[in-house]
């Protein structure tokens, strides 16, 4: 029998490993040395990225796909901040994820020590919770504190501030397996009579729309969301991150709502008498200008974080609670209401406005994205970076399958959509991912083009190439006078080559008539990672548009050919 | 937790006017005394101090001391900002994992006290006018110097305002209130 005591690495490798890790994203350094030893003689895989930032994406990217939580490790200081904008990525979108830094001793904390850095007073804003262990045998405890709380209720990231003196020492503390935490409730089913005032609400409503965001991913709510919508015969919408919940190619369903979402789920939106959120948090992309927002509406809410009510909009009901849950429980207490005439009008609404694009002028974004969805029939996971691409793929890649669809939307980080699309497809093996990123974007996180080599993942990534920060771009010419400033990217590098100095195999398009024929090779090819460079029209731009700060009733649909007023919303 | 939007629409009455379940209770408005029950962890004061700050709330005193189990302390905050917003920010506080609870107490049926140590200059003439103040307040001079007294004066915000009011800026030397300490009577919880 071994009665050598581990030390607290040791000991919370092995907490890891009894929590069902399976990768962990990470890069190495001076104050993570023990944990990375211990990982040596560990079943848990370590995927070595090229940047920390990286690594937080990968394994939000795994989270997002799986629904279980990623794990990152790197060292203190420099290797710990670089992981700020992945936390913050997580933290918005409600992505449970644990973050594991390495810290200077703690007899030299305070002390500004060589790569110290006091990262829980940094990051306070963007986790859900957060440790600085000061003695090992605190691990086991807050290791499982950390998966519950990260996993639990509303999602979000963990932090775990991990000492070197800690990790070096040992530890006899036994394995945890009760929580105790007396702060922390998580609703599961909601309030019976709020659920009963929403169904008779439901009932009585002659517009009603169902608007589904991230909360319904995360619960796994949409097939209960169809049963509702088909029950009481109304349309759904979803957010930017609600995509997948539901089926977007359901006849009920009008696809994307907000600031680039479909005109009809617009019209929808702006025209109801009834809305009810599921599991999304009326962000301002959403509801351009409050003020004007759905005056005419009775608003439910349902939400398992009890802070959302009220933040935005004041609901009319507020049920706090599981989506998947609470939309069980209000099912059985509706039946088929009024609202022929609603549906269609939002028919009328749906052929009146489609999804367009130009056929001619050279090679469009929006045909390559739309051709992306045919030829991966819809199959595959999509990851997206930030920018107009993202917007295009949204609109035309529509998710028919939950957790299908990860892309960054309360942060809208740049340089999230590549190694998103490593971690889903580590987390979803048979799955194919394809990443779609700007230029701009791609360029912030491309060195994860070597973890993507090195583990011959058969990632596949659709550089959309404009040579332009498209979507700011897009403002300027539209808001600014089209004074263009601080967007134009000249200097890209070849990306074809790029990829091919990574030995990562690479294709280019560059006429509409090549699309199909790439966009099914590069499908197909599963020998490793590989790159489509769609070198497409510079100018172009996303409609229909809310201009931040715009009520619904101010979207455009096409370029307006008189000058617009600078937007009064946030960004 | 849904109060009524403060406007009616046409629509929005048709549909109310069809429904027959009770709508719920507005929230009762002009909330400012809030009291917390948190672990004692690391952090925590940081945690709670954030959320009022983000939300754009001043917090106008804020007194943390132990609480009857061990292992958990009681911060009584005061605080002035948007009404609207209060009992949302209430919400935000009572997610952070390591506050138990978080209540609001400025309507509730509750006892609440403060003390105030107040420096007064008062040489010669002045010192009787400045005793006879202290004791109509019931104050009680816990230092009595040549040119100057400290008063020690307990019971309401309201009370101690009043009381500090009474003298002139100029006299009074230095000013330390403790923070409004509140407890719900009876045997609701604070």
């Amino acid at each position: 029998m071994d009665l050598k005591v581990p030390t607290g690495a040791e000991k919370l490798i092995q907490c890891l490993e009894r929590e069902g890790v399976e990768y962990i994203f990470g890069y190495s350094g001076g104050a993570a040395m023990p944990i990375f030893d211990a990982l040596v003689d560990s079943q848990i895989k370590l995927i070595l990225v090229r940047h920390e930032q990286g690594a937080a994406h990968m394994a939000d990217g795994y989270a997002r796909a799986t629904g279980k939580p990623g794990v990152v490790l790197v060292t203190s200081g420099p290797g710990a901040t670089n992981t700020v904008t992945g936390l913050l990525t997580a933290h918005m979108d409600s992505v449970p994820m644990i973050v594991l830094t390495g810290q200077t001793i703690t007899s030299m904390l305070g002390k500004d020590g060589f790569q110290e850095a006091d990262v829980t007073g940094i990051t306070y804003a963007v986790v859900k919770h957060s440790y600085l262990l000061k003695k090992a045998a605190d691990i086991p405890r807050a290791t499982r504190e950390a998966f519950y709380i990260a996993t639990s209720g509303r999602p979000g990231p963990v932090l775990i501030d991990l000492p070197k003196d800690v990790t070096q020492g040992p530890c006899d503390a036994p394995f945890v397996d009760e929580i105790d935490l007396p702060g922390y409730a998580v609703p599961s089913n909601g309030d019976p009579a709020a659920i009963r005032r929403a169904a008779d609400l439901l009932q009585s409503a002659r517009r009603p729309v169902l608007y589904v965001g991230h909360g319904a991913v995360i619960s796994g709510a949409g097939k209960a969301v169809i049963r509702l919508a088909e029950k009481l015969r109304a349309p759904i919408v979803n957010t930017l991150l609600g995509k997948g919940a539901a089926d977007e190619t359901h006849p009920l369903h009008l696809g994307m709502l907000g600031m680039h979402g479909t005109a009809y789920a617009n019209k929808a939106v702006d025209g109801c008498d009834l809305i009810m959120s599921i599991g999304a948090r009326w962000d301002d992309r959403i509801t351009g200008k409050l003020d004007e927002f759905c005056v005419d509406a009775i608003k439910i809410h349902i939400d398992i974080d009890p802070a959302e009510f009220g933040k935005m909009v004041t609901p009319d009901v507020a049920i706090a609670g599981d989506a998947k849950l609470v939309l069980e429980e209000l099912i059985p207490l509706v039946s088929a209401a009024d609202t022929k005439e609603w549906l269609d009008q939002c028919a009328i609404w749906r052929q009146r406005y489609p999804l367009r694009y130009a056929k001619q002028g050279g090679l469009r974004a929006q045909h390559v994205l739309d051709r992306l969805h045919a030829v991966t029939k819809g199959d595959a996971i999509v990851t997206t970076d930030v920018g107009q691409h993202q917007m295009w793929a949204a609109q035309f890649c529509l998710s028919t399958t939950n957790r299908h669809w990860i892309s960054s939307g309360g942060a809208g980080t740049m340089g999230f959509g590549f190694p998103a699309a490593i971690g889903a497809q580590l987390g979803c093996p048979d799955k194919k991912v394809w990443a779609v990123c700007g230029d701009g974007g791609f360029q912030m996180t491309q060195a994860e083009l070597a973890t993507a080599a090195i583990n011959e993942l058969p990632t596949k990534c659709l550089i959309i190439n404009n040579n332009y920060l498209g979507m700011v771009r897009q403002w300027q010419e539209l808001f600014f006078d089209n004074r263009l400033s601080g967007v134009d990217l000249v200097g890209n590098p070849d990306f074809v080559k790029l990829a091919e100095a990574y030995g990562i195999k690479a294709w280019r398009i560059r006429r509409p008539g090549d699309v199909d024929r790439i966009l099914a090779k590069a499908h197909a090819y599963d020998e490793g990672p590989c790159v489509v460079v769609a070198e497409v029209v510079k100018e172009d731009n996303v409609f229909p548009m809310i201009p931040a700060g715009a009520p619904i009733s101010g979207m455009i649909i096409e370029k307006p050919r008189e000058k617009m007023a600078k937007p009064t919303g946030s960004t | 937790m849904s109060s009524p939007s403060p406007y009616e629409t046409p629509a929005r009455r048709r549909v109310l006017a069809r429904a027959k379940t009770p709508a719920a209770a507005p929230a009762p408005a002009g909330l400012h005394t809030i009291s917390l029950l948190v672990r004692d962890a690391p952090g925590v004061l940081v945690r709670v101090a954030m959320v009022f700050s983000r939300r754009g709330y001043n917090i106008e005193s804020l007194v943390v001391s132990a609480s009857a189990e061990s292992g958990f302390s009681r911060m009584t905050v005061t605080c002035s900002g948007d009404g609207a917003i209060l009992e949302q920010m209430i919400q935000q506080l009572s997610k952070l994992v390591d506050v138990v609870h978080a209540l609001d107490h400025t309507t509730s049926d509750r006892y609440e006290t403060e003390i105030a140590l107040i420096k007064v200059r008062c040489a010669g003439p002045l010192r009787r006018e400045v005793l006879e103040i202290a004791e109509h307040f019931n104050a009680k001079v816990v230092d009595y110097a040549p040119e100057s007294v400290i008063l020690r004066v307990y019971g309401s915000s309201e009370k101690l305002d009043a009381m500090v009011s009474l003298f002139a800026p100029e006299q009074i030397v230095d000013l330390v209130r403790s923070g409004k300490i509140v407890m719900a009577r009876a045997l609701d919880m604070t």
